[in-house]
Protein backbone atom coordinates (compact mmCIF):
# COMPACT_ATOMS: atom_id res chain seq x y z
CA UNK A 1 0.00 0.00 0.00
CA UNK A 2 1.35 3.33 -1.36
CA UNK A 3 1.47 5.90 1.44
CA UNK A 4 -2.05 8.59 1.32
CA UNK A 5 0.01 11.53 1.57
CA UNK A 6 3.06 11.60 -0.98
CA UNK A 7 1.59 8.61 -2.90
CA UNK A 8 5.19 7.45 -3.62
CA UNK A 9 6.73 5.42 -0.59
CA UNK A 10 5.47 2.08 0.92
CA UNK A 11 2.54 3.33 3.51
CA UNK A 12 4.40 1.98 7.58
CA UNK A 13 2.25 3.52 10.16
CA UNK A 14 -1.19 2.71 9.81
CA UNK A 15 -3.43 3.92 12.31
CA UNK A 16 -7.68 4.73 12.80
CA UNK A 17 -8.72 8.06 13.76
CA UNK A 18 -12.14 8.29 15.31
CA UNK A 19 -13.65 11.78 15.26
CA UNK A 20 -17.27 12.99 15.50
CA UNK A 21 -18.13 8.87 15.82
CA UNK A 22 -16.36 8.46 12.24
CA UNK A 23 -13.92 6.56 11.49
CA UNK A 24 -11.19 6.74 9.71
CA UNK A 25 -8.09 4.55 8.01
CA UNK A 26 -4.91 6.73 7.96
CA UNK A 27 -1.87 5.15 6.46
CA UNK A 28 1.46 7.47 6.07
CA UNK A 29 5.59 6.65 4.77
CA UNK A 30 7.87 7.07 7.87
CA UNK A 31 8.71 10.53 6.65
CA UNK A 32 4.82 11.64 6.13
CA UNK A 33 4.54 10.22 9.54
CA UNK A 34 7.17 12.20 10.68
CA UNK A 35 5.93 15.24 8.83
CA UNK A 36 2.83 14.71 10.10
CA UNK A 37 3.84 13.81 13.72
CA UNK A 38 2.83 17.51 15.43
CA UNK A 39 -0.34 17.50 13.64
CA UNK A 40 -1.39 14.11 15.09
CA UNK A 41 0.83 13.80 18.28
CA UNK A 42 -0.59 17.42 19.56
CA UNK A 43 -1.85 17.50 22.54
CA UNK A 44 -5.35 18.10 21.64
CA UNK A 45 -5.28 15.24 19.22
CA UNK A 46 -7.43 12.33 19.13
CA UNK A 47 -4.59 10.06 18.40
CA UNK A 48 -4.09 6.83 20.21
CA UNK A 49 -5.40 9.18 23.32
CA UNK A 50 -8.94 7.70 23.38
CA UNK A 51 -6.62 4.14 24.09
CA UNK A 52 -4.85 6.02 26.86
CA UNK A 53 -8.03 7.38 28.13
CA UNK A 54 -10.24 4.60 28.06
CA UNK A 55 -7.26 2.82 30.01
CA UNK A 56 -7.32 5.38 32.49
CA UNK A 57 -11.09 5.09 32.74
CA UNK A 58 -10.04 0.95 33.52
CA UNK A 59 -11.90 -0.20 30.32
CA UNK A 60 -8.93 -0.45 27.83
CA UNK A 61 -10.35 -1.59 24.75
CA UNK A 62 -7.88 -4.48 24.20
CA UNK A 63 -8.61 -5.72 27.86
CA UNK A 64 -12.60 -5.01 27.43
CA UNK A 65 -13.97 -7.87 29.86
CA UNK A 66 -15.77 -11.25 28.40
CA UNK A 67 -18.61 -10.83 30.97
CA UNK A 68 -20.69 -7.77 30.61
CA UNK A 69 -19.98 -6.06 34.07
CA UNK A 70 -22.76 -5.66 36.81
CA UNK A 71 -25.57 -7.54 34.38
CA UNK A 72 -28.31 -7.46 37.12
CA UNK A 73 -28.06 -3.32 36.45
CA UNK A 74 -30.06 -1.59 33.57
CA UNK A 75 -27.41 0.76 31.87
CA UNK A 76 -26.61 4.48 32.88
CA UNK A 77 -28.15 6.31 29.82
CA UNK A 78 -27.93 10.34 29.56
CA UNK A 79 -31.70 11.59 29.57
CA UNK A 80 -30.83 13.86 26.91
CA UNK A 81 -28.18 12.98 24.40
CA UNK A 82 -28.99 8.73 25.40
CA UNK A 83 -25.31 8.41 25.28
CA UNK A 84 -24.57 5.30 27.56
CA UNK A 85 -22.30 4.72 30.60
CA UNK A 86 -20.62 2.27 28.24
CA UNK A 87 -20.42 4.36 25.29
CA UNK A 88 -18.81 7.38 27.22
CA UNK A 89 -15.89 4.76 28.80
CA UNK A 90 -15.63 3.48 25.34
CA UNK A 91 -14.96 7.15 23.87
CA UNK A 92 -13.45 9.14 26.58
CA UNK A 93 -15.65 11.85 26.12
CA UNK A 94 -19.71 12.51 27.19
CA UNK A 95 -22.08 13.65 24.50
CA UNK A 96 -23.78 16.60 26.17
CA UNK A 97 -23.35 18.37 29.52
CA UNK A 98 -26.60 16.87 30.82
CA UNK A 99 -23.96 13.54 30.34
CA UNK A 100 -22.04 15.35 33.77
CA UNK A 101 -26.11 14.65 35.52
CA UNK A 102 -26.93 11.19 34.21
CA UNK A 103 -23.60 9.92 35.40
CA UNK A 104 -23.13 11.72 38.25
CA UNK A 105 -22.97 8.71 40.75
CA UNK A 106 -20.63 7.11 38.33
CA UNK A 107 -18.01 10.07 37.78
CA UNK A 108 -15.70 10.64 41.57
CA UNK A 109 -13.40 7.97 41.19
CA UNK A 110 -13.18 8.74 37.25
CA UNK A 111 -12.08 11.98 37.98
CA UNK A 112 -10.11 11.46 41.18
CA UNK A 113 -8.04 9.42 38.38
CA UNK A 114 -8.14 12.29 35.97
CA UNK A 115 -6.94 14.96 38.64
CA UNK A 116 -4.62 13.80 40.98
CA UNK A 117 -7.53 13.33 43.50
CA UNK A 118 -9.73 16.64 43.01
CA UNK A 119 -13.39 16.35 42.53
CA UNK A 120 -14.97 19.80 42.91
CA UNK A 121 -14.23 22.79 41.19
CA UNK A 122 -12.45 25.79 42.66
CA UNK A 123 -11.67 28.16 40.09
CA UNK A 124 -14.03 30.61 38.31
CA UNK A 125 -17.45 31.40 38.15
CA UNK A 126 -19.22 32.48 35.11
CA UNK A 127 -19.54 36.52 36.11
CA UNK A 128 -23.38 36.61 34.89
CA UNK A 129 -24.77 32.85 35.33
CA UNK A 130 -22.86 32.40 38.46
CA UNK A 131 -25.83 34.16 40.19
CA UNK A 132 -26.36 32.49 43.65
CA UNK A 133 -22.97 30.46 43.09
CA UNK A 134 -21.45 33.43 43.84
CA UNK A 135 -23.28 34.01 47.05
CA UNK A 136 -23.04 31.05 48.07
CA UNK A 137 -19.29 30.77 47.63
CA UNK A 138 -18.93 34.00 49.71
CA UNK A 139 -21.14 32.28 52.61
CA UNK A 140 -18.16 29.30 52.98
CA UNK A 141 -15.93 31.76 53.06
CA UNK A 142 -17.59 33.69 55.96
CA UNK A 143 -18.34 30.78 57.80
CA UNK A 144 -15.50 30.05 58.11
CA UNK A 145 -14.39 32.98 59.61
CA UNK A 146 -16.66 33.19 61.47
CA UNK A 147 -16.10 29.72 63.02
CA UNK A 148 -12.42 31.08 63.53
CA UNK A 149 -13.96 34.19 65.26
CA UNK A 150 -15.75 32.24 67.64
CA UNK A 151 -12.43 30.84 68.46
CA UNK A 152 -11.10 33.92 69.09
CA UNK A 153 -13.45 35.36 71.31
CA UNK A 154 -14.14 38.23 69.19
CA UNK A 155 -17.72 37.95 69.14
CA UNK A 156 -18.65 41.79 68.40
CA UNK A 157 -16.66 40.98 64.95
CA UNK A 158 -18.63 37.29 64.87
CA UNK A 159 -21.96 39.38 65.23
CA UNK A 160 -21.17 41.00 62.43
CA UNK A 161 -19.90 38.23 60.43
CA UNK A 162 -23.54 35.92 61.43
CA UNK A 163 -25.67 38.94 60.16
CA UNK A 164 -23.52 39.07 56.70
CA UNK A 165 -24.57 35.42 56.53
CA UNK A 166 -28.33 35.74 57.41
CA UNK A 167 -28.41 38.86 55.08
CA UNK A 168 -26.36 36.06 51.88
CA UNK A 169 -28.94 33.15 53.06
CA UNK A 170 -31.99 35.07 53.04
CA UNK A 171 -30.59 36.35 49.17
CA UNK A 172 -29.90 32.86 47.86
CA UNK A 173 -33.01 30.87 49.38
CA UNK A 174 -35.44 34.14 47.89
CA UNK A 175 -36.78 36.88 50.44
CA UNK A 176 -38.89 34.60 51.96
CA UNK A 177 -36.63 31.54 52.36
CA UNK A 178 -35.56 30.54 55.60
CA UNK A 179 -32.20 31.78 56.58
CA UNK A 180 -31.02 28.47 58.29
CA UNK B 1 6.81 35.55 -3.73
CA UNK B 2 9.83 36.76 -2.48
CA UNK B 3 11.11 35.44 1.24
CA UNK B 4 10.32 38.69 2.74
CA UNK B 5 6.97 39.27 1.54
CA UNK B 6 6.42 35.66 2.53
CA UNK B 7 8.03 36.26 5.69
CA UNK B 8 5.85 39.27 6.85
CA UNK B 9 2.77 37.68 6.30
CA UNK B 10 4.00 34.33 7.67
CA UNK B 11 5.37 35.15 11.14
CA UNK B 12 3.08 35.94 13.63
CA UNK B 13 3.52 38.17 16.58
CA UNK B 14 4.17 35.74 18.99
CA UNK B 15 6.94 34.30 17.18
CA UNK B 16 9.28 37.02 16.23
CA UNK B 17 9.01 39.14 19.37
CA UNK B 18 10.97 38.44 22.04
CA UNK B 19 9.48 38.00 25.86
CA UNK B 20 10.45 38.12 29.16
CA UNK B 21 12.73 34.85 29.41
CA UNK B 22 12.43 34.61 26.11
CA UNK B 23 16.20 32.69 25.94
CA UNK B 24 14.95 29.89 27.06
CA UNK B 25 10.71 30.38 26.62
CA UNK B 26 9.51 30.87 23.30
CA UNK B 27 6.02 31.04 23.79
CA UNK B 28 3.10 30.52 26.31
CA UNK B 29 -0.11 29.50 25.42
CA UNK B 30 -3.31 29.90 27.73
CA UNK B 31 -6.24 27.81 26.34
CA UNK B 32 -9.86 27.92 27.99
CA UNK B 33 -12.45 25.39 26.91
CA UNK B 34 -16.35 26.19 27.38
CA UNK B 35 -19.46 24.72 25.72
CA UNK B 36 -23.21 26.37 25.13
CA UNK B 37 -25.17 24.73 27.97
CA UNK B 38 -28.42 24.39 25.34
CA UNK B 39 -26.25 22.20 22.50
CA UNK B 40 -24.96 18.47 22.91
CA UNK B 41 -21.57 18.63 22.55
CA UNK B 42 -19.21 18.21 18.89
CA UNK B 43 -18.94 13.96 19.85
CA UNK B 44 -22.64 13.87 18.77
CA UNK B 45 -24.10 16.94 17.84
CA UNK B 46 -26.18 16.62 14.13
CA UNK B 47 -24.61 18.68 11.18
CA UNK B 48 -28.29 21.15 11.95
CA UNK B 49 -27.03 21.42 15.43
CA UNK B 50 -23.22 22.01 14.77
CA UNK B 51 -24.38 25.17 12.11
CA UNK B 52 -26.79 26.65 15.19
CA UNK B 53 -24.09 26.40 18.04
CA UNK B 54 -21.84 27.83 15.06
CA UNK B 55 -23.50 30.79 14.85
CA UNK B 56 -25.05 31.10 18.42
CA UNK B 57 -21.12 30.88 19.89
CA UNK B 58 -19.79 32.79 16.73
CA UNK B 59 -22.11 35.93 17.45
CA UNK B 60 -21.10 36.09 20.98
CA UNK B 61 -17.48 36.13 19.94
CA UNK B 62 -18.09 38.76 17.86
CA UNK B 63 -19.87 40.94 20.19
CA UNK B 64 -17.01 40.37 22.92
CA UNK B 65 -14.56 41.81 20.44
CA UNK B 66 -15.36 43.00 17.42
CA UNK B 67 -11.61 43.27 15.81
CA UNK B 68 -11.79 39.56 15.79
CA UNK B 69 -11.90 38.24 12.35
CA UNK B 70 -13.51 35.08 11.42
CA UNK B 71 -12.12 31.85 9.13
CA UNK B 72 -14.54 29.66 8.41
CA UNK B 73 -13.01 25.92 8.22
CA UNK B 74 -15.42 24.75 5.15
CA UNK B 75 -14.00 28.20 2.81
CA UNK B 76 -10.59 27.03 3.77
CA UNK B 77 -8.23 24.92 1.20
CA UNK B 78 -6.45 21.87 2.83
CA UNK B 79 -3.02 23.18 2.45
CA UNK B 80 -4.53 27.01 4.01
CA UNK B 81 -5.48 24.97 7.02
CA UNK B 82 -2.44 23.18 6.92
CA UNK B 83 -0.71 26.23 7.76
CA UNK B 84 -3.05 27.57 10.37
CA UNK B 85 -2.00 24.59 12.37
CA UNK B 86 1.63 24.83 11.81
CA UNK B 87 1.28 28.69 13.58
CA UNK B 88 -0.84 27.25 16.11
CA UNK B 89 -3.53 28.99 15.30
CA UNK B 90 -6.02 25.73 15.36
CA UNK B 91 -5.60 22.35 16.39
CA UNK B 92 -5.46 19.51 13.76
CA UNK B 93 -8.81 18.02 14.92
CA UNK B 94 -10.46 21.63 13.57
CA UNK B 95 -8.93 21.38 10.34
CA UNK B 96 -10.38 17.73 9.43
CA UNK B 97 -13.89 18.75 10.45
CA UNK B 98 -15.55 20.60 7.40
CA UNK B 99 -18.59 21.08 8.91
CA UNK B 100 -19.43 24.17 10.83
CA UNK B 101 -15.93 24.93 12.23
CA UNK B 102 -14.11 28.23 12.52
CA UNK B 103 -11.48 30.15 14.17
CA UNK B 104 -11.65 34.10 15.24
CA UNK B 105 -8.32 35.28 15.21
CA UNK B 106 -6.93 38.83 15.99
CA UNK B 107 -5.28 40.89 13.85
CA UNK B 108 -1.80 40.11 15.50
CA UNK B 109 -2.88 36.46 15.89
CA UNK B 110 -2.23 36.34 20.03
CA UNK B 111 -5.87 35.73 20.16
CA UNK B 112 -7.30 32.56 18.44
CA UNK B 113 -10.74 31.35 19.11
CA UNK B 114 -11.91 27.69 17.51
CA UNK B 115 -15.62 26.93 17.31
CA UNK B 116 -16.75 23.68 17.50
CA UNK B 117 -13.79 21.72 17.77
CA UNK B 118 -13.77 19.42 20.43
CA UNK B 119 -15.33 21.75 22.52
CA UNK B 120 -17.97 24.46 20.84
CA UNK B 121 -15.48 27.34 22.04
CA UNK B 122 -11.62 26.86 22.52
CA UNK B 123 -10.47 30.36 23.95
CA UNK B 124 -6.71 30.55 23.47
CA UNK B 125 -3.73 33.46 23.82
CA UNK B 126 -0.34 32.94 22.50
CA UNK B 127 2.28 35.06 23.69
CA UNK B 128 6.30 35.62 23.31
CA UNK B 129 8.39 34.52 26.06
CA UNK B 130 6.87 33.54 29.47
CA UNK B 131 3.78 35.50 29.93
CA UNK B 132 1.50 33.23 32.11
CA UNK B 133 -0.10 36.02 34.57
CA UNK B 134 -0.74 37.96 31.11
CA UNK B 135 -1.78 35.58 28.87
CA UNK B 136 -4.08 34.35 31.56
CA UNK B 137 -5.85 37.63 32.25
CA UNK B 138 -6.53 38.25 28.46
CA UNK B 139 -7.71 34.97 28.26
CA UNK B 140 -10.31 35.25 31.26
CA UNK B 141 -11.14 38.85 30.32
CA UNK B 142 -12.46 37.53 26.49
CA UNK B 143 -14.15 34.66 28.26
CA UNK B 144 -15.67 37.27 30.72
CA UNK B 145 -16.95 39.17 27.38
CA UNK B 146 -18.08 35.90 25.18
CA UNK B 147 -20.07 35.18 28.52
CA UNK B 148 -22.14 38.03 28.82
CA UNK B 149 -24.04 36.93 25.06
CA UNK B 150 -23.22 33.05 25.64
CA UNK B 151 -25.01 30.85 28.07
CA UNK B 152 -22.30 28.48 29.20
CA UNK B 153 -22.58 24.63 30.75
CA UNK B 154 -21.27 25.29 34.02
CA UNK B 155 -22.02 22.82 37.37
CA UNK B 156 -21.54 24.48 40.76
CA UNK B 157 -19.48 21.23 41.75
CA UNK B 158 -18.21 20.59 38.68
CA UNK B 159 -17.14 23.92 37.05
CA UNK B 160 -17.52 24.70 33.46
CA UNK B 161 -18.27 21.11 32.00
CA UNK B 162 -16.24 19.93 29.14
CA UNK B 163 -16.57 16.82 25.98
CA UNK B 164 -13.56 15.51 27.73
CA UNK B 165 -13.50 15.00 31.16
CA UNK B 166 -9.94 15.60 31.38
CA UNK B 167 -10.87 19.23 30.82
CA UNK B 168 -13.75 19.90 33.07
CA UNK B 169 -13.69 22.24 36.21
CA UNK B 170 -11.49 25.42 34.82
CA UNK B 171 -11.27 23.93 31.33
CA UNK B 172 -7.64 25.52 31.42
CA UNK B 173 -4.90 23.54 30.03
CA UNK B 174 -1.44 26.62 30.00
CA UNK B 175 1.51 26.00 28.53
CA UNK B 176 4.99 27.05 28.12
CA UNK B 177 7.16 25.71 24.98
CA UNK B 178 10.57 25.71 26.21
CA UNK B 179 14.21 25.37 24.51
CA UNK B 180 16.24 23.08 26.39
CA UNK B 181 19.67 21.64 24.85
CA UNK B 182 21.41 22.66 27.77
CA UNK B 183 19.06 19.79 29.77
CA UNK B 184 19.02 17.32 27.41
CA UNK B 185 22.99 17.30 26.98
CA UNK B 186 23.26 16.53 30.41
CA UNK B 187 20.57 14.14 30.71
CA UNK B 188 18.71 15.68 32.54
CA UNK B 189 15.27 15.38 31.26
CA UNK B 190 14.68 11.91 31.96
CA UNK B 191 15.18 12.95 35.48
CA UNK B 192 12.90 16.23 35.29
CA UNK B 193 10.04 14.82 33.31
CA UNK B 194 8.81 12.34 36.20
CA UNK B 195 9.10 14.73 38.53
CA UNK B 196 7.19 17.30 37.32
CA UNK B 197 4.42 14.98 37.21
CA UNK B 198 4.21 14.93 40.75
CA UNK B 199 2.80 18.56 40.33
CA UNK B 200 0.38 17.31 38.29
CA UNK B 201 2.18 18.68 35.06
CA UNK B 202 3.38 16.85 32.14
CA UNK B 203 6.42 17.96 29.77
CA UNK B 204 6.08 16.88 26.00
CA UNK B 205 8.44 16.96 23.24
CA UNK B 206 6.57 19.36 20.88
CA UNK B 207 6.56 16.45 18.08
CA UNK B 208 5.62 13.63 19.57
CA UNK B 209 4.39 12.59 22.93
CA UNK B 210 7.31 10.21 25.42
CA UNK B 211 10.10 9.99 22.57
CA UNK B 212 12.92 12.45 22.20
CA UNK B 213 11.87 16.04 21.97
CA UNK B 214 12.72 17.28 18.21
CA UNK B 215 15.08 20.43 18.24
CA UNK B 216 15.13 20.02 21.93
CA UNK B 217 11.52 21.86 22.30
CA UNK B 218 9.63 20.93 25.32
CA UNK B 219 5.99 21.68 26.21
CA UNK B 220 4.98 22.03 30.03
CA UNK B 221 1.71 22.14 30.85
CA UNK B 222 -1.00 21.50 33.71
CA UNK B 223 -2.69 17.90 32.86
CA UNK B 224 -5.27 18.39 35.80
CA UNK B 225 -7.80 21.15 35.74
CA UNK B 226 -10.30 20.50 38.76
CA UNK B 227 -9.48 21.29 42.42
CA UNK B 228 -7.35 24.33 42.14
CA UNK B 229 -8.18 27.92 41.11
CA UNK B 230 -6.93 29.16 37.33
CA UNK B 231 -4.25 31.49 39.56
CA UNK B 232 -3.15 28.47 41.27
CA UNK B 233 -2.79 26.05 38.27
CA UNK B 234 -0.81 29.16 36.62
CA UNK B 235 1.30 29.63 39.94
CA UNK B 236 2.33 26.00 39.92
CA UNK B 237 3.15 26.11 36.36
CA UNK B 238 5.70 29.08 36.92
CA UNK B 239 7.20 28.03 39.58
CA UNK B 240 7.88 24.50 37.82
CA UNK B 241 8.93 26.65 35.07
CA UNK B 242 11.14 28.94 36.75
CA UNK B 243 13.17 26.00 38.19
CA UNK B 244 13.56 24.58 34.81
CA UNK B 245 14.95 27.68 33.44
CA UNK B 246 17.40 28.30 36.33
CA UNK B 247 18.69 24.61 35.72
CA UNK B 248 18.93 24.67 31.86
CA UNK B 249 20.97 28.14 32.47
CA UNK B 250 23.55 26.05 35.62
CA UNK B 251 23.63 23.24 32.61
CA UNK B 252 24.96 25.35 29.58
CA UNK B 253 27.43 27.38 32.03
CA UNK B 254 28.81 23.49 32.65
CA UNK B 255 28.74 22.49 29.48
CA UNK B 256 30.54 25.74 28.48
CA UNK B 257 33.23 25.29 31.55
CA UNK B 258 33.50 21.84 30.89
CA UNK B 259 33.66 21.84 26.96
CA UNK B 260 33.29 25.06 25.41
CA UNK B 261 35.38 24.18 22.14
CA UNK B 262 33.54 21.38 21.38
CA UNK B 263 30.10 22.90 21.97
CA UNK B 264 31.18 26.05 20.31
CA UNK B 265 32.54 23.42 17.30
CA UNK B 266 29.14 21.80 16.99
CA UNK B 267 27.28 25.09 17.07
CA UNK B 268 29.33 26.65 14.15
CA UNK B 269 28.91 22.94 12.43
CA UNK B 270 25.35 22.96 12.29
CA UNK B 271 25.50 26.84 11.22
CA UNK B 272 27.13 25.25 8.60
CA UNK B 273 24.82 22.85 7.32
CA UNK B 274 21.74 25.35 7.76
CA UNK B 275 24.12 27.47 5.77
CA UNK B 276 24.99 25.43 2.88
CA UNK B 277 23.00 22.25 2.58
CA UNK B 278 21.12 21.20 -0.58
CA UNK B 279 19.02 18.82 1.12
CA UNK B 280 17.56 18.85 4.89
CA UNK B 281 15.35 16.67 6.43
CA UNK B 282 13.15 17.99 8.82
CA UNK B 283 14.88 16.03 11.99
CA UNK B 284 17.70 17.36 10.92
CA UNK B 285 16.79 20.57 10.24
CA UNK B 286 15.51 20.88 13.91
CA UNK B 287 18.25 19.33 15.63
CA UNK B 288 20.88 22.31 13.71
CA UNK B 289 18.02 25.00 14.61
CA UNK B 290 18.38 24.13 18.17
CA UNK B 291 22.36 24.25 17.63
CA UNK B 292 22.40 27.41 16.21
CA UNK B 293 19.80 28.91 18.69
CA UNK B 294 21.98 27.74 21.50
CA UNK B 295 25.09 29.58 20.01
CA UNK B 296 23.15 32.97 19.70
CA UNK B 297 22.36 32.45 23.40
CA UNK B 298 25.77 31.45 24.73
CA UNK B 299 27.12 34.60 22.00
CA UNK B 300 28.83 32.41 19.77
CA UNK B 301 26.74 33.53 16.81
CA UNK B 302 26.11 37.56 16.82
CA UNK B 303 24.74 38.35 13.57
CA UNK B 304 21.72 36.09 13.33
CA UNK B 305 18.09 36.84 15.42
CA UNK B 306 17.33 34.76 18.69
CA UNK B 307 13.78 34.42 16.36
CA UNK B 308 15.49 32.69 13.72
CA UNK B 309 14.68 29.39 15.39
CA UNK B 310 10.98 30.35 16.13
CA UNK B 311 10.34 31.66 13.09
CA UNK B 312 12.43 28.84 11.34
CA UNK B 313 10.77 26.14 12.97
CA UNK B 314 7.52 26.93 11.68
CA UNK B 315 8.22 28.24 8.04
CA UNK B 316 9.68 24.61 7.57
CA UNK B 317 6.89 22.62 8.45
CA UNK B 318 5.36 20.65 5.17
CA UNK B 319 2.74 23.37 5.31
CA UNK B 320 5.01 26.39 4.72
CA UNK B 321 7.02 25.29 2.71
CA UNK B 322 4.56 23.57 -0.11
CA UNK B 323 2.39 27.66 0.65
CA UNK B 324 5.60 29.38 -0.22
CA UNK B 325 6.57 27.29 -2.99
CA UNK B 326 3.02 28.01 -4.57
CA UNK B 327 2.05 24.36 -5.21
CA UNK B 328 2.44 20.34 -3.65
CA UNK B 329 5.58 19.16 -3.21
CA UNK B 330 6.87 15.51 -2.91
CA UNK B 331 9.26 14.90 0.17
CA UNK B 332 12.59 15.15 -1.42
CA UNK B 333 10.92 18.46 -2.78
CA UNK B 334 10.28 19.80 0.44
CA UNK B 335 13.74 18.87 1.90
CA UNK B 336 15.56 20.65 -1.06
CA UNK B 337 12.95 23.44 -0.41
CA UNK B 338 13.82 23.09 3.11
CA UNK B 339 17.07 23.91 2.85
CA UNK B 340 16.74 26.56 0.42
CA UNK B 341 14.55 28.61 2.65
CA UNK B 342 16.85 28.02 5.61
CA UNK B 343 19.84 29.38 3.52
CA UNK B 344 18.23 32.38 1.80
CA UNK B 345 16.83 32.97 5.76
CA UNK B 346 19.92 33.04 6.89
CA UNK B 347 21.53 34.78 4.36
CA UNK B 348 18.75 37.49 4.83
CA UNK B 349 20.24 37.87 8.38
CA UNK B 350 23.55 38.37 7.09
CA UNK B 351 22.91 41.05 4.91
CA UNK B 352 20.96 43.01 7.34
CA UNK B 353 23.92 43.01 9.06
CA UNK B 354 26.38 43.76 7.50
CA UNK B 355 23.64 46.54 6.06
CA UNK B 356 24.05 48.16 9.08
CA UNK B 357 21.01 49.79 10.64
CA UNK B 358 18.53 48.15 7.74
CA UNK B 359 15.36 46.36 9.63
Amino acid sequence: MLCQECQERPASVHFTKVMNGQKTEVHLCDSCAQDKGEAFMSDDSAFSFNNLLAGLLNVSPVMQPSQPQKPEREPVKCSHCQMTFQQFLKIGKFGCPSCYESFRDELPPILKRLHSGNTTHHGKLPERQGGTIHLKRKVTELRAELKSLIEEEEFERAATVRDQIRVMEKEIHGEGGSPS
Amino acid sequence: MSLEKFLNQAVSSWMNEEGPSSEIVLSTRIRLARNHRKYAFPTVFTKEEARAVAEEVSAAVHKADERLEVLKMEELQGLEKRVLVEKHLISPNLAEDSGASAVWLSDDEEISIMVNEEDHLRIQCLFPGLQLKEALSKALQLDDAIEQHCDYAFDEHLGYLTTCPTNVGTGLRASVMMHLPGLMMTHQMNRIIPAIGQFGLVARGIYGEGSEALGNIFQISNQTTLGKSEEDIVEDLQRVVDQIIAQEKSAREALVKASGIQLEDRVFRSYGTLRYSRVLESKEAAKCLSDVRLGIDLGFIENVSRSILNELMILTQPGFLQQYAGGFLRPVERDMRRASLIRERLEMEEKKDKGGSEI
